[in-house]
C-alpha cells in the first residue's frame, strides 16, 4: 500500500477524533506516517471518566465498557503500521485514582514499509496517586525486513498501582525477525525502578546466541507493580530447562514490583509463562 | 594515569573475587547451550553487547566523576534478577577491600560508609579507576574485559577446554571490545548533560533467567 493510501484509509476509518483534512500532516519522514494518540483517565468522585480519547493515524480508539470504577480502551489498528519512517506515540494517563485498562484489538505487524530507516513506536504511560493503569497489548511481530525502535516511558506515582504486559514474536512463521530495538524506562517516585533495552535481529551482534535468546523467538515480559503485592518471597522459576521456553518472575530492588521475564519458541508458551507468572504475581 | 594501573585492576590476579562467578556460563554448559570454542565466542560476543555494555556504561560514569549512589540505583534498576543483584554487590564489596587498600581515596571510603552491604561491583571497579587517576573509557575497557574474560576461563575449567582456544576467542573480539568501551564512555560523558538515564541499559532475557536457575542449585562450582 502506498503511503498515501494508507493515510486516506486512516482518515477513512477514523472518526471524529481526527482533526479534518488540511489541519494536519505534520512534518516526519516523507515516506513516514506521524501520529500521536492519547488516552486521559481522570476520576470524578464515583467512577473513572475519559476526558481525552484523542484518535491519529493507526490508532483508533474505542472505549470498551465501563466495569464499575474502571474504564477500558481498546485499541483497533487503522492502518498497516508501523512501517519503516513511521513516527508512532501513544500518550496514555491515569489521573489520581483512575482505572484505566489498555488493550489492543490484534498483534501489531511491524513491516518493512517504503524506506529502511526505522520505525519509532513511543509508549508513554503514567499513573498518579492511587491510580491503576493496566497495559496489556497482543503481541508485537517483528516481521522480515522490519526496522523498529520501541521505547516504554513509565512515569508511577508512589501510591499507584501498574501492570504492563509485553510479547515481541521475531519473525512471522518460519522467516528471520526484522531489526528491533526495544526500551523500557520506569520511574516510580521519581526513582528509577527498571531500565533495559533488548536489540534483537541483524545486525545485532549475538543476539541469537546462547547468552541472549538461544534461538528461542517469542520473548516477553510482565511487570507489576503494586505497594499490595508480597514481594518480599524469593524468585519463582517456570517452564523446563531453556530449549522449551522458561521464565523467572522476581522482585525488583526500587519499590513493591515484580518482573517477569520469559522466552519461548512460540508466541502461546509465553502467553501461558507470563499467564503462570501473573497468577503467581497475584498469589498471596 | 598511570597505565600500569589500568594493567592491575584488570589482572584476574587482583584480589576481587571475580574468579568465583562464571558470568552466566555454568548454567549455560549445564543447559548445552555452550559446549565448545564457537558457541563459547557466541555466548561472550551476546554477553559482551548485552551485560558488558551495561556494566561498562556504568563503570565509566563513575570514573567520570558521577554521584556513585545514584549509579548504584541505576544499576540496580538495570539489574532485575535478585541473584545478579546479589552477586554484584558481593563482588562489589569485595572489589570495595582491595580497592581501599590499592588505590585509597576519600571517595571510595565514602562509598563503603554508605554501601556497607557493598555497592553495584562496576561502580567500585569505577571509582578506584578514578583514584588511580585513569580516564572513563580505561574503566569500561576494564569492566568489558572482566565480564567476557570470566566466562571465558570459566568455560574452560567446566568444558576442559584448551585455554589457548579461550585465549584465541578473545583476541578475536578485541576490535568487538574497543566499539562497546567506547560506546560505554561516550555514553558516560552524555549522562554528565542528559542525566543518568543516557547510560547504556543493555540487557539480555536469558542471562537473567538462567541467573536465578544456577541460584537454585544446590551443588554449584561458581557462585554465580
Amino acid at each position: 500500500m502506498s503511503p498515501s493510501s494508507r493515510l486516506a484509509s486512516a482518515r477513512a476509518t477514523s472518526d471524529l477524533d481526527v482533526p479534518p483534512a488540511g489541519a494536519q500532516e505534520p512534518a516526519g519522514h516523507p515516506d513516514g506516517v506521524r501520529a500521536t494518540a492519547r488516552i486521559r483517565a481522570a476520576h470524578n468522585g464515583r467512577v473513572t471518566t475519559l476526558p481525552q480519547l484523542r484518535s491519529d493515524g493507526p490508532f483508533h480508539l474505542r472505549r470498551m465498557r465501563t466495569d464499575g470504577n474502571a474504564a477500558t480502551v481498546g485499541i483497533i489498528g487503522a492502518m498497516s503500521a508501523p512501517l519503516g519512517g513511521d513516527r508512532l506515540t501513544l500518550d496514555i494517563t491515569a489521573e489520581d485514582r483512575a482505572e484505566l485498562e489498555v488493550i489492543t484489538a490484534a498483534a501489531t505487524l511491524a513491516l518493512r514499509g517504503p524506506t529502511t530507516e526505522a520505525a519509532t513506536y513511543d509508549v508513554r504511560l503514567t499513573a498518579g496517586e492511587h491510580a491503576h493503569l493496566l497495559w496489556l497489548p497482543q503481541p508485537l511481530i517483528s516481521a522480515a525486513g522490519s526496522n523498529l525502535r520501541q521505547t516504554y516511558t513509565v512515569e508511577l506515582a508512589a501510591t499507584s498501582r501498574f501492570v504492563l504486559r509485553e510479547e515481541q514474536v521475531l519473525g512471522r512463521a518460519d522467516e528471520e525477525p526484522g531489526h528491533i530495538v526495544s526500551r523500557i524506562l520506569v520511574h516510580r517516585a521519581g526513582r528509577p525502578l527498571l531500565d533495559q533495552q533488548t536489540a534483537y535481529g541483524a545486525p545485532e551482534p549475538g543476539w541469537d546466541g546462547p547468552a541472549v535468546l538461544n534461538r528461542h523467538r517469542a520473548v516477553g515480559q510482565l511487570l507489576v507493580v503494586d505497594p499490595r503485592v508480597h514481594v518480599r518471597r524469593g524468585p519463582i522459576l517456570l517452564g523446563e530447562g531453556i530449549k522449551d521456553g522458561c521464565a523467572v518472575l522476581a522482585p525488583l530492588a526500587n519499590g513493591p514490583a515484580l518482573l517477569a521475564t520469559a522466552v519461548a519458541p512460540t508466541t502461546s508458551i509465553l502467553r501461558e509463562l507470563l499467564d503462570e507468572a501473573h497468577a503467581h504475581a497475584f498469589t498471596r | 594515569m598511570s597505565r600500569a594501573a589500568l594493567l592491575l585492576l584488570a589482572d584476574g590476579r587482583f584480589p576481587a573475587g571475580g574468579h568465583a562467578h562464571s558470568g552466566g556460563v555454568e548454567a549455560a554448559v549445564a543447559h548445552g547451550a555452550v559446549h565448545d570454542t564457537d558457541s563459547l565466542e557466541a555466548f561472550c560476543r551476546g554477553r559482551l553487547h548485552t551485560t558488558g555494555l551495561t556494566m561498562a556504561g556504568l563503570a565509566a560514569a563513575a570514573a567520570g566523576g558521577h554521584d556513585p549512589l545514584l549509579l548504584d540505583d541505576a544499576a540496580d534498576a538495570r539489574t532485575p534478577a535478585p541473584a545478579l543483584r546479589a552477586a554484584a554487590r558481593r563482588l562489589g564489596r569485595q572489589m570495595l577491600r582491595a580497592a581501599r587498600a590499592t588505590f585509597p581515596s576519600a571517595e571510595l571510603e565514602h562509598l563503603a560508609t554508605a554501601r556497607p552491604q557493598g555497592a553495584h561491583q562496576p561502580i567500585v571497579l569505577g571509582l578506584a579507576a578514578r583514584a588511580a587517576g585513569l580516564a572513563p573509557v580505561d574503566a569500561a575497557y576494564a569492566a568489558v574485559y572482566e565480564n567476557i574474560g570470566g566466562p571465558a576461563t570459566a568455560a574452560v575449567r567446566l568444558l576442559s577446554l584448551d585455554p589457548l582456544d579461550a585465549s584465541g576467542l578473545l583476541a578475536r573480539l578485541g576490535p568487538e571490545i574497543d566499539d562497546v568501551a567506547a560506546a560505554a564512555a561516550d555514553a558516560a560523558t552524555r549522562a554528565m548533560t542528559e542525566g543518568i538515564d543516557a547510560l547504556p541499559s543493555a540487557s539480555s532475557p536469558l542471562l537473567d533467567i538462567t541467573a536465578e536457575q544456577h541460584a537454585a542449585w544446590t551443588v554449584r562450582l561458581f557462585a554465580s
